[in-house]
């Protein structure tokens, strides 16, 4: 499976709307959603034929039988996540536990158990050929790193081999990223014309290129602030990163997305800027994937 | 009597699930019109704070995280600390024993059981805190090093540094761990919210986090135009109390991209973030009352 990936450094960018667009433009067979802490590409794909629910369950969380504890806090001198609550009997705060099973080796009567938990609902949606991967993160359990990787898991096992899938990502450059970029062919950064943007543009670069994906950038909103637009592109100049193009503010879009349909289908400034950095990027991910 | 005391201490989390709704634009500005007030980043993948608030620094920290290395002249092989690891950041190929540091939680089990002594703890870092004044406020942010996946223990850093009167607490978006541990440190939370279905997902989904953590909270919205909003729609449904709204200006939006804090370029935005303050001043006394 090849693999598409938009990502961006700041939120709000611009990801989604620039996924939906490419899903709808290449009618992409396979798609997936890896921002699982905050999904909603779902929101603007339309319905689906047949949908497939699983939860995934992380890491067992470690418990303790009050009936058992001693008290002796041992449990709570090695815990290094804070996750071990003193009291008359002790308790383990489960949002704070990240199931190294440490308290269990310590506890001296075998009062410490683990028992596995939810951490997330993945989710298979089918129309025709097309296949679509998302989850949603069950609040307060932390561990999307894990839960991206079995939604790229569940795109690829249900897909053919030669497929180009296209990868919604989160912000940031933490776990959840670089669970996303593993095995990308490509990460089409969505940059906005701010020095917040910038910055964090600068950072997703460098995060991508450490595990050695290949980057692109676009500009979104390009025209709120054409000079630090005009800065980002010199940046990439410098940087050898191919700039694929800039993208106008363009209510049309938002309303579109907010009625739940693809700016693909819009004839807008946005659209059509979007239909030619679609073009490019193709062209981008082509030389890349001969090399 | 004891009505009439009000709280100093007060720590605000500004809030959003999803990411551009304004959560720094909020947190910057109103610690700003605070003056007298602590400013935490704790966006501490993307920090974005101090392109406003241009602090000097006082004090930069390098923060570190235990990981384990292993003496191979000690090490048999014997495999009870990659069985016990429950990340699976240690594997034995032939006799080498093999320590995946981007994968480890540091969590320091694997050192206890080896029965040879052959691992030990070497402190690696992780990031930077800084600690600085933008003006009469103080600016703390911390930056993760690129690579690195989790940024809890910076956020922890963060929190230990000592801070008193009104911290307003410039979130990370999603509701992952980070935020999580944000909010846990929060009296108050300020749900910045969008006028998208996207913001109105999010903000549900960061609101049951909240819940979860049992935190009173209530909600802004941002970049309001005519016509529907989605975030409105939630925040009414569930009873949400709503603060304000900030409508969408063209002319804010180019402010913010160029670096510059609101209130201190336009006497609007100064009155509008003054009088916002005092809301969630209150909003958050209510509550703390209760």
């Amino acid at each position: 499976m090849h693999q598409i990936l938009i990502l961006s450094g700041k939120g709000g960018t611009g990801k989604t709307t620039v996924a939906s667009t490419f899903i709808a433009l290449s009618q992409a067979k396979a798609y997936a959603d890896c921002d699982v802490d905050a999904p909603n590409l779902h929101l603007v794909m339309g319905s689906f034929t047949k949908e497939q629910a699983s939860d995934y369950f992380g890491l067992p969380k470690a418990m303790i039988d009050s009936d058992l504890c001693t008290a002796c806090s041992r449990c709570f001198a090695v815990c290094r996540f804070d996750a071990v609550i003193p009291g008359p009997t002790y308790r383990i705060d489960p949002i704070a536990c990240e199931g190294c099973t440490y308290c269990l080796h310590v506890c001296p009567v075998g009062a410490i158990s683990t028992k596995p938990v939810k951490v997330g609902d993945l989710k298979l949606y089918e129309r025709g050929e097309e296949r679509f991967s998302t989850a949603t993160l069950t609040m307060g359990s932390g561990t999307t790193g894990k839960l991206v990787s079995e939604v790229k898991k569940q795109l690829k096992d249900n897909t053919q081999e030669t497929e180009v899938a296209i990868l919604d990502g989160s912000p940031g450059i933490g776990c959840p990223v670089i669970a996303s970029l593993a095995g990308v062919d490509l990460a089409l950064m969505v940059a906005e014309p701010s020095v917040s943007a910038f910055s964090d543009l600068k950072r997703v670069i460098s995060s991508a290129r450490q595990l050695q994906v290949p980057v692109a950038v676009v500009v979104n909103k390009y025209d709120m602030n054409p000079t630090i637009c005009g800065e980002i592109e010199v940046f990439c100049f410098k940087e050898g990163i191919p700039f694929l193009g800039k993208i106008p503010y363009d209510g049309q879009v938002i309303a579109a997305l907010n009625k739940g349909e693809n700016p693909a289908c819009l004839n807008s400034p946005a659209s059509n800027a979007l239909k030619r950095i679609y073009n490019e990027t193709l062209q981008v991910w082509k030389e890349h994937v001969r090399q | 009597m004891l009505d009439f005391i009000m709280p100093t201490d007060r720590t605000i989390a500004v809030l959003s699930g999803k990411g551009g709704t304004g959560k720094t634009l909020v947190s910057v500005n109103l610690a700003s019109v605070a003056q007298r007030a602590t400013y935490i980043d704790c966006d501490v993948e993307e920090p974005n704070g101090h392109l406003f608030l241009k602090p000097s620094y006082v004090q930069e920290e390098v923060i570190t995280v235990g990981k384990p290395v292993v003496d191979q002249n000690l090490c048999d092989g014997c495999r009870i600390c990659s069985k016990a690891c429950a990340f699976n950041a240690l594997a034995v190929i032939g006799k080498q024993l093999l320590i995946f540091d981007e994968i480890c939680h540091s969590c320091g089990l694997c050192m206890h059981l080896c029965p040879n002594h052959a691992l030990a703890e070497v402190q690696k870092p992780l990031g930077v805190v800084r600690k600085g004044n933008s003006g009469t406020i103080t600016f703390l942010s911390a930056e993760m090093r690129i690579g690195e996946s989790s940024a809890v223990p910076l956020i922890k850093a963060l929190m230990r540094e000592k801070h008193s009167g009104l911290t307003i607490i410039d979130s990370p978006p999603g509701s992952g761990c980070l935020v999580t541990e944000t909010i846990s440190h929060a009296d108050f939370c300020l749900l910045v919210a969008e006028p998208t279905i996207f913001g109105a997902h999010n903000l549900a989904m960061v609101h049951e986090l909240v819940m979860l953590l049992k935190k009173p909270c209530a909600v802004l919205l941002n970049k309001t135009q005519d016509g529907e909003n989605p975030s409105l729609a939630y925040a009414k449904t569930h009873n949400l109390q709503i603060l304000g709204s900030l409508p969408y200006d063209q002319d804010l939006a180019r402010l913010t991209s160029d670096g510059l804090v609101a209130n201190q370029e336009s006497e609007k935005y100064h009155t509008y973030f003054s009088l916002l303050l005092k809301e969630v001043e209150d909003a958050s006394d209510t509550h703390s009352q209760r």
